[in-house]
């Protein structure tokens, strides 16, 4: 049982890749059999992840180094202080989107399970599912540079693949295509940024480069590819092009964790303004540049959100849009840094309002993209013209649709009300301009989908859906999953922000901390 | 137990719990009045069917207002921004590479003025 629990960073990778590459074998044997198997795998390590989670935050930092039985021999004596081999380092920041990806990582593939029942192809499906979820879990946990290079690359290769996967007259595959191209640019980038830091500091690990960190000019230029990597990845505008093409065109389940890597790359961007960079670049600068992201993210996003006719098109909107609010709160407090009488109060708590954020939205918007694609698989269409009484019919659907979307816009007692409420106050005590700006742009989204609603559930029952029924059992427990988490976040926000998101938040900014859990400890 | 309920801004506060017995006692007070409403009232009859101006009322799947008319006083306000920000988004890949680049571009440019 210890060398379980003393390994549970590898199999929290090990498993999904194991189970990927195995899943066509187990296609052979029936569908049943394959079903099965991806379950267990995707509760695996879904429990790996928790489990890890749990243990930093109760234990302190993991540092796990894979290939040595002792994490004395991640540095050795001849080495200059610098860690050999490939290091995972899980802090309170790490243990965080771990439970995010845990969560939703679970409740989509047994949503897929069912949802891609009647359709062909479903080895391939799952084992690329299965991959998406390790690079994600990869780029979360790993503490170094080119490792985390590698896992972008798996889960946007899967991520892309996935879009793809249905052709759809060819518009999937072109949005697959938009999605690869814009991906690998993006990669090459930061790959290019990790050279540079690489040929100045002999070192791929992030906590010896931020230790070793001088901000000479290549240094500068590494950060800038890097901030634009991850800012693409996460879709902030008007780098959001491909948001979208790519969630539009995906399956519903697989957009649904594509909220959750935009959100792995959120967290890189974080990490390295916070960790990498940590007290060598200007944070106000750096800081305004997030806040500007931001708000472009939430105004045009919403904006563009509104007049959409494709329901999957208008959440992907939103869903750029709700990045917006997390790079504010992030922004927000990471310019708040550089203000000693800000810093305490108004930063941490804006910082805690966007990772919050952060937690609520990959529920609430995997809920929503859940109910969009229940719509889909009973009815066929995403067009929200030739929708409307499905309410008469659907109507656990048509409450976790609601619950999804009273939490997006911002109503108490919802969770995204309770990372808003923090965002507004400390943004407003910052500068009043941004929190009115991001209360209009609740407001906007409250009117947005009070349309989708309309749109798609009430009116008289239309003769088309005369017969339409619920969605399949496995599709609404999955649905049911995010639906009861999305009501208690929001009824015990404190106990989640107590637990999950000041350790997290004060993790981030303790660059120092997470030095010397990697240096330190070895 | 009120506090388990109460999150902390550091400025304020926020008690869920105070809002979903707010929002209980409103739904009481709508079943309240709903149930002291005219109970000899017939649903099935021509007294609840909608007066337009003496034409028939057309069916009810033929009334039913769909997405793409909803908000058109909002986006007609708002034509000028849109015929603004809509050609931006033309769905070419090469659009989205200059996107990406123009911010990498103006990033640096940012970075190493304001470090």
């Amino acid at each position: 049982m210890d060398i379980i629990l003393d390994n549970l960073p590898g199999l929290l990778i090990a498993i999904p890749l194991l189970g990927a590459f195995l899943t066509p074998i187990f296609s052979r044997a029936g569908d049943n059999l394959r079903n099965a198997w991806v379950l267990v795998i995707t509760a695996l390590s879904s429990l790996c992840g928790l489990l890890v989670a749990f243990r930093v935050l109760d234990a302190g930092t993991i540092v796990y180094a894979f290939g040595v039985d002792a994490i004395s021999h991640v540095i050795p004596p001849d080495s200059g202080g610098v860690p050999i081999r490939i290091i995972f380092t899980i802090d309170p920041v790490n243990s965080f989107m771990i439970i995010i990806a845990a969560i939703t990582g679970f409740c989509i593939t047994l949503y897929s399970i069912s949802s891609m029942e009647k359709l062909s192809g479903k080895d391939g499906f799952f084992t690329l599912l299965l991959l998406l979820i390790a690079g994600v879990y990869g780029m979360i946990a790993t503490g170094d540079l080119f490792n985390f290079f590698v896992f972008l690359e798996i889960s946007s290769l899967a991520g892309a693949a996935l879009v793809a996967y249905r052709i759809d007259k060819g518009v999937a595959a072109e949005a697959g295509l938009k999605y690869a191209a814009l991906s690998t640019l993006g990669g090459m980038l930061f790959l290019v940024g990790v050279g540079l830091l690489y040929a100045q500091y002999n070192s791929l690990n992030m906590a010896v480069i931020a230790d070793r960190m001088q901000l000479t000019g290549l240094d500068i230029i590494a950060f800038v590819f890097f901030f634009s990597a991850l800012a693409m990845k996460c879709g902030a505008v008007p780098m959001h092009f491909w948001t979208p093409d790519s969630y539009t065109m995906a399956p519903s389940a697989v957009t649904a964790f594509l909220v959750v890597s935009s959100q792995a790359s959120l967290y890189a961007l974080f990490r390295v303004c916070f960790t990498l960079y940590g007290g060598q670049l200007n944070p106000l600068t750096v800081g305004w540049v997030i806040i500007i992201l931001g708000v472009l993210s939430m105004f045009i996003g919403v904006t563009m959100a509104i007049p959409q006719r494709d329901v999957k098109r208008l959440m992907a909107y939103h869903a750029v849009s709700q990045t917006g609010y997390m790079l504010l709160g992030v922004g927000v407090g990471l310019a708040a840094l550089s203000n000693s009488c800000l810093s305490q109060g108004v930063g941490m708590m804006a910082l805690k309002g966007g990772l919050f954020h952060i937690m609520n939205h990959a529920l609430y918007k995997g809920l929503l993209f859940l109910t969009a694609g229940v719509i889909m698989y009973r009815c066929g269409t995403r067009n929200l013209n030739r929708l409307g009484g499905l309410g008469h019919n659907m109507k656990w659907t048509m409450i976790f649709f609601m619950i999804g979307a009273l939490a997006i816009a911002g109503i108490p007692p919802f969770n995204g009300f309770a990372s808003k409420l923090l965002i507004y106050e400390s943004t407003f005590l910052f500068n009043p301009l941004l929190a009115v700006i991001a209360m209009v742009v609740s407001i906007l989204t409250l009117a947005s989908f009070v349309k989708v609603f309309h749109s798609m559930f009430m009116g008289p029952k239309l003769p088309e859906y005369q017969d339409v029924r619920e969605a399949p059992k496995p599709m609404l427990i999955a649905m049911g999953i995010l639906a009861i988490l999305v009501v208690l976040f929001g009824i015990f926000p404190q106990q989640v922000v107590d637990f999950l998101v000041a350790p997290a938040a004060s993790a981030l900014v303790d660059y120092h901390g997470y030095i010397s859990a990697v240096l330190g400890g070895a | 137990m009120i506090e388990s309920f109460t999150l902390t801004t550091g400025f304020g506060a926020w008690n869920a719990l105070f809002w979903v017995i707010a929002f209980a006692i409103a739904l009481i007070i709508g079943w309240i009045i709903w149930s002291r409403g005219e109970k000899t009232y017939d649903t099935g009859k021509e007294s609840t069917a909608p007066f337009l101006s003496g034409n028939a009322e057309p069916d009810k799947e033929e009334v039913h207002i769909r997405a793409g008319n909803l908000y058109w006083g909002y986006t007609d306000a708002l034509s000028g921004y849109y015929r603004f920000i809509r050609p931006f988004h033309t769905g070419n890949l090469s659009d989205y590479f200059l996107a990406y680049l123009l911010v990498t571009a103006i990033v640096l440019v940012l970075v190493v003025i304001l470090k």
